[in-house]
């Protein structure tokens, strides 16, 4: 009925969804950072399986990138940071976790229903990639909404972003040019938020985005 | 004939579950003491502690009325017969034809219950904070848990434990992202049930942070010993009632060789100390949750089981 090809790629973009929401549910930037380096290891995992079943060599290339650059440079460069800024010991106040992870249901929900329509002629493992995959998407873009830390708004663009590689190893015949420039501009962009984070904290003394909007004069 | 042999086999499988449920909470202690590299008591502390209890005087409030002495009793038993209808190491049991997963969930929701009453009986302001928690933990927990049931009963097409056993055990049924999450669920549920470390400290006396050692602070003698007793067993049916949905390897079914019942046991017996040094391994790595975030755990555990089920829906091959 069920090859096991299908079964292992299933269940592992079920974790990718499932460690989605537990960075959802993390309230403590240590351990959300460290939840983020198993999200990205699923990926790899994820990636690397999908390069044996399609038979598709690059596709490892895509998952040692993760590997190496999600799972382990970018969660301990972002560990060194929040421990330079001071802030690795904060409590974030979210919008409520219990009301987050409904939202999260609510978008994993709308995610499968529109792309188990939207994809039928693609094959069933494609398919449930892609569901997978929004998902994922949608809840990373949650994680940047609810969270007011700025660091924790970064976890949540490269969690988005994972989303996006597994959407992409999911569809068969990506050239390995699109997913490696992908990746560098995922780094740049890591990069330049670095930077400004540096910078925010310089002249605002916090990365607390409530402080930025009020000093902006913009009123909640 | 057979249906001696099914008795036997039913009544068998009830005194395991009773005998060895002091000795895995035993087990449970003495890994925890050995990964804290203390030496811990002897596996069978928890006996000699029940047959003292039992030796003891019976010590009663003033106030106590009739219910405080009469729930001990309902408590074990509720307990004990949802843990005779977990398959243990044969599925197709006797009894189980007769009561499914939502009937064992009722009696542990009634054993509750009863227990809550007592903690509120004798008027302690310490049973009443007890009964009071426990009654939150139990609101977010119960839901939960018939989320996974909701979610183990459409994979299988039924909430017999038996038949969703014996179909999980085939091969009809591969790596499914929804039984993970249901069994992620699960084992959150499973822990805050028991009042295990995470939500409540089963090793605690006298602190404000206690929810079970509250309610049942009053006990003492054989009430105690049945109150401990009726605890062990709930944990056991929750390790087994894991091992039986999501490890059930080794389960025997059908007319069944005494060499297959007793390869049965072994792996019983074999999945309840992987189980046992798994929670003291757990135990031991995480800290007490405060008190106002149990309901953020639980509600976790409820929304994995609601997306379990939300996955089932839409599509079929989840």
């Amino acid at each position: 009925m069920h090859t096991l090809d299908f079964d292992v790629a299933h269940v592992l973009a079920g974790a990718l969804v499932l460690v989605s929401f537990l960075e959802l549910y993390q309230d403590r930037l240590y351990s959300l950072l460290n939840v983020y380096a198993v999200h990205a290891l699923v990926l790899a995992a994820s990636v690397a399986w999908q390069a044996y079943i399609q038979d598709a060599p690059h596709l490892y290339v895509t998952a040692m990138i993760a590997l190496v650059f999600k799972a382990l440079i970018i969660p301990v460069v972002l560990h060194r940071m929040i421990v330079k800024l001071g802030i690795h010991r904060e409590i974030e106040k979210v919008v409520g976790v219990g009301s987050a992870m409904l939202a999260g249901m609510g978008l994993v929900a709308l995610s499968m229903v529109v792309m188990l329509r939207v994809t039928q002629q693609a094959g069933p493992l494609a398919q449930e990639d892609l569901a997978f995959a929004l998902s994922v998407v949608l809840l990373g873009l949650l994680m940047m909404v609810t969270r007011r830390n700025a660091v924790s708004q970064v976890v949540g663009f490269m969690s988005l972003e994972n989303g996006l590689v597994l959407a992409a190893t999911g569809a068969k015949g990506m050239p390995l040019v699109v997913e490696i420039s992908v990746a560098f501009s995922i780094l740049i962009a890591f990069i330049v938020i670095g930077i400004f984070l540096f910078r925010i904290r310089e002249r605002f003394d916090t990365v607390d985005m409530q402080v930025i909007d009020t000093f902006r004069g913009e009123h909640r | 004939m057979v249906l001696i042999r099914d008795l036997a086999v039913q009544g068998a499988q009830m005194l395991l579950v009773l005998l060895l449920a002091p000795l895995f909470t035993g087990l449970v202690r003495k890994a925890k003491a050995r990964l804290l590299r203390r030496r811990g008591p002897p596996l069978i502390q928890v006996y000699r502690d029940l047959i003292r209890l039992t030796r003891k005087d019976v010590v009663l409030a003033e106030s106590a009325s009739w219910l405080f002495r009469v729930i001990p009793y309902l408590v074990f038993a509720a307990t004990w017969v949802a843990a005779s209808l977990v398959p243990t190491f044969r599925t197709g049991l006797l009894f189980s034809w007769s009561a499914d997963l939502i009937a064992i969930i009722a009696l542990l929701g009634s054993a509750r219950f009863f227990l809550a009453l007592a903690g509120l009986d004798v008027g302690t302001s310490f049973g009443g904070i007890g009964s009071s928690r426990e009654v939150m933990i139990a609101s977010l927990a119960e839901p939960a848990m018939i989320m996974i049931v909701f979610t183990l009963a459409l994979v299988a097409g039924s909430t017999q434990l038996s038949t969703i056993a014996a179909f999980l055990s085939s091969s009809n049924v591969g790596l499914r992202a929804s039984l993970g999450l249901a069994l992620i669920a699960l084992i959150m549920v499973a822990i805050a049930e028991n009042g295990r470390i995470p939500i409540d400290n089963p090793a605690t006396h006298l602190e404000l942070t206690m929810v079970h050692e509250a309610m049942v602070l009053e006990y003492s003698g054989r009430h105690l010993a049945l109150i401990e007793l009726a605890a062990s067993l709930k944990l056991i049916l929750y390790v087994s009632l894991i091992a039986c949905l999501f490890a059930p390897w080794g389960i025997t079914s059908g007319d069944a060789t005494p060499q297959a019942l007793a390869v049965g046991i072994a792996a019983y017996v074999g999945k309840l100390a992987v189980g046992g040094f798994l929670l003291a391994l757990f135990e031991t790595s995480i800290a007490k949750m405060r008190v106002f975030r149990v309901p953020e755990f639980l509600g976790a555990a409820l929304m994995l089981g609601l997306l379990a089920t939300l996955l089932l829906f839409v599509s079929g091959s989840f």
